[in-house]
């Protein structure tokens, strides 16, 4: 992501040959595009070579613990709401190798590090993926201890933002100020208009290297009609069924005690899916390995669980032994010390987390229910 | 191959399938990285040759059926300086160990026609119920690379890096789709230790729990999701007494249901 522009251009009009080239020209560059496709039961985020790969006319209906794809009659290559796992993967994966070292003499030597990988391009990127991204970015680059790795793979990687046209039912990013509007970190945002009679995207720059390349695919002005098409799309994916009351949520660090925690902790499986799938939990274990004569170590960054009783095990013992203190630290962390910490909230509203849960706790509802009177 | 003294390695096994034995041999590669390591000095799958103990390491696979077994793991663990327990029979007892829920003198009366020569023990238990154990590595089979990995850090006297968290952690890392929420297949990753690299949720099939209970596991709220997503109890009792059925939690849930 270069930085954005300070006026916005015109929007052009893609079609689908449009959004091929686009695809194309980013693969030109040498990165490794990556987008939503067909996988598994599920739309998940994967190398893409072309608009044959993403996933035409498939949408997905999310729940509490219940995921399932839904085919859809308008042919959309954008509407299948979120996957599984977000950019995190991309940006940060899940087992990084931060250095290798073999035995020399009565010592040892690091070995060099590898090439770095390709710079990446990101196609159908969300609003409120967007917002964890930054809020990622913030906690591996603002402060004095910046993570090379991170920064280096989202400064070098291209964005293409999508504009989500409906919210799923786990959605609350409306109430989290997070989206569903497409409005910054991204070098290019589209916005399907897909109807049975018209199928085209509405593209603006919001970067140089953005209108650069939109203007290389030598695409026509989007008219009136269509941009008109893609404002309603933004209104009809703010109409969100769950919130969340971000203020209120402040308070939960004020509540160790409350008798919620127990009933959460009777269904919490502890399993960490939750940490995994949100998009902006960042902890991590380090791993050494040797091998069987020990003249070869790496050392290996994995993402870890704060679900986990190794994450809070130090000399003695685990700190947080029962699940009910695990659940409270993970949601206390998202909801009220990130901001401590960060000066904003932990959680985008993406609903990852409840989808995703095997017994479906919902983050919104554990809020409400500890923040607010009279509900325990 | 050197003449420094290499540390000797046995390989032992008790009532088991051998395929944590197979799992050992299916090292290939590394299993000739592994014999200029160590000395394989008792290991009957691969080599006749025998030597006397005592053992620096041994690996245990199987689990405690008969009256012989229990003084020969005795033997075992007063010839070994380390004693690593494989294989969800060594660990927990393994799939015979359902015959801890039955009454075992019926099983031989069907099934041998002399009942006679049958010297057993009513219940098949871990390599742990009978004598101490340094490290227990889980599954059924195990993985080969927890298997050299246990087998390094005993050799360059450190912890093994060997998670005791949920599948699911697993699932996530090697981004699988969970069965369960994008099937409703049902599924105990929840409940059960990662290691397996995701072999089953991998090819579209939930967690058989091969690798046993993982730390902490909430079995009771995994088995009221599996019945609302339509598991009968007799499903439930099944799903948990398999591989790891005389686990302790895995034998509590199942026994609750049926």
């Amino acid at each position: 992501m270069a930085q954005p522009n300070s006026k916005n251009a015109a929007p052009y009009l893609l079609d689908m040959d449009g959004l091929g080239a686009l695809i194309s020209a980013l693969a030109r560059q040498g990165r490794q595009v990556i987008g939503p496709r067909l996988a598994d039961d599920a739309v998940v985020y994967d190398d893409v070579a072309g608009t044959a790969d993403l996933p035409a006319g498939w949408a997905s209906e999310q729940s509490g613990g219940h995921y399932r794809l839904k085919r859809r009659d308008d042919g959309a290559l954008f509407g299948y709401g979120l996957a599984p796992q977000g950019w995190k993967r991309q940006l940060y994966p899940p087992r990084q190798k931060l250095f290798a070292a073999r035995r020399q003499g009565g010592g040892f030597a690091v070995e060099p590090p590898p090439p770095p990988p390709p710079p990446l391009a990101l196609i159908g990127v969300r609003a409120c993926e967007l917002a964890a991204i930054a809020r990622q970015a913030k906690v591996f680059g603002d402060r004095a201890f910046a993570d090379p790795g991170y920064q280096s793979r989202l400064s070098t990687a291209f964005v293409v933002a999508v504009q989500c046209g409906e919210a799923q039912t786990t959605c609350f990013c409306a109430s989290m100020g997070t989206g569903p509007e497409v409005t910054r970190g991204f070098d290019i945002k589209l916005t399907e208009v897909a109807t049975p009679k018209r199928h085209v995207f509405v593209a603006e720059a919001g970067t140089p290297q953005g209108a650069k390349l939109l203007k290389s695919l030598k695409a026509p002005a989007a008219g009136a009609a269509d941009i008109k098409a893609a404002g309603l799309a933004v209104k009809n994916a703010a109409r969100q069924e769950k919130s969340l009351d971000a203020a209120a949520a402040r308070k939960l660090a004020a509540q160790p005690d409350h008798p919620r925690w127990d009933k959460v902790a009777e269904r919490c499986l502890s399993c960490g899916n939750c940490t995994m799938v949100c998009p902006t939990c960042f902890c991590t274990t380090v791993e050494d390995v040797t091998d069987l004569k020990g003249d070869n170590a790496e050392r290996w960054r994995k993402w870890d669980s704060c679900f986990t009783l190794d994450f809070s095990y130090i000399h003695g013992g685990a700190v947080r032994t029962e699940t009910r203190s695990r659940y409270r630290q993970w949601i206390t962390h998202k909801l009220s010390t990130w901001v401590d910490q960060f000066g904003e909230q932990g959680c985008v509203g993406c609903g990852r987390c409840v989808t995703w849960c095997p017994v479906g706790i919902d983050i919104t509802e554990e809020a409400a229910a500890i923040t607010t009177q009279g509900r325990s | 191959m050197s003449e420094r003294k290499r540390p000797k390695l046995a390989v032992w096994k008790f009532s088991s399938c051998d395929g944590c034995q197979l799992t050992m041999l299916d090292c290939e590669d590394e299993l000739l990285a592994l014999t200029e390591e160590v000395r394989i000095s008792y290991f009957l799958e691969a080599t006749r040759k025998v030597e006397k103990g005592p053992y620096d390491v041994s690996l245990v696979e199987g689990s405690i059926t008969t009256p012989h077994d229990i003084k020969a793991i005795r033997e075992v663990r007063k010839q070994s300086k380390v004693l690593i327990s494989i294989g969800a029979c060594a660990t927990a007892g393994g799939i015979q160990a359902l015959r801890n829920f039955r009454n075992v003198k019926e099983f031989i009366r069907c099934v041998y026609a002399h009942p006679e020569y049958i010297d057993t023990l009513t219940t098949s238990t871990a390599i742990s119920d009978h004598v101490p154990v340094d490290f227990e590595l889980r599954g059924c089979p195990v993985n080969k690379y927890q298997m050299l990995e246990v087998l390094n850090a005993a050799l360059n006297g450190r912890k093994p890096n060997i998670p005791r968290h949920s599948q699911c952690m697993e699932c996530k890392e090697s981004g699988t789709v969970c069965r369960m929420v994008a099937t409703g297949t049902a599924c105990l990753g929840p409940v059960t230790q990662a290691g397996c690299g995701t072999l089953c949720p991998g090819k579209d099939r939930g967690c058989y729990g091969c690798f046993g209970p993982m730390e902490a596991p909430n079995t009771a709220a995994l088995a009221a999701r599996l019945s609302q997503l339509g598991q009968s109890g007799r499903d439930i009792r099944r799903l948990f007494h398999t591989y790891n059925a005389n686990s302790d939690a895995f034998r509590k849930e199942g026994d609750n249901h049926g």
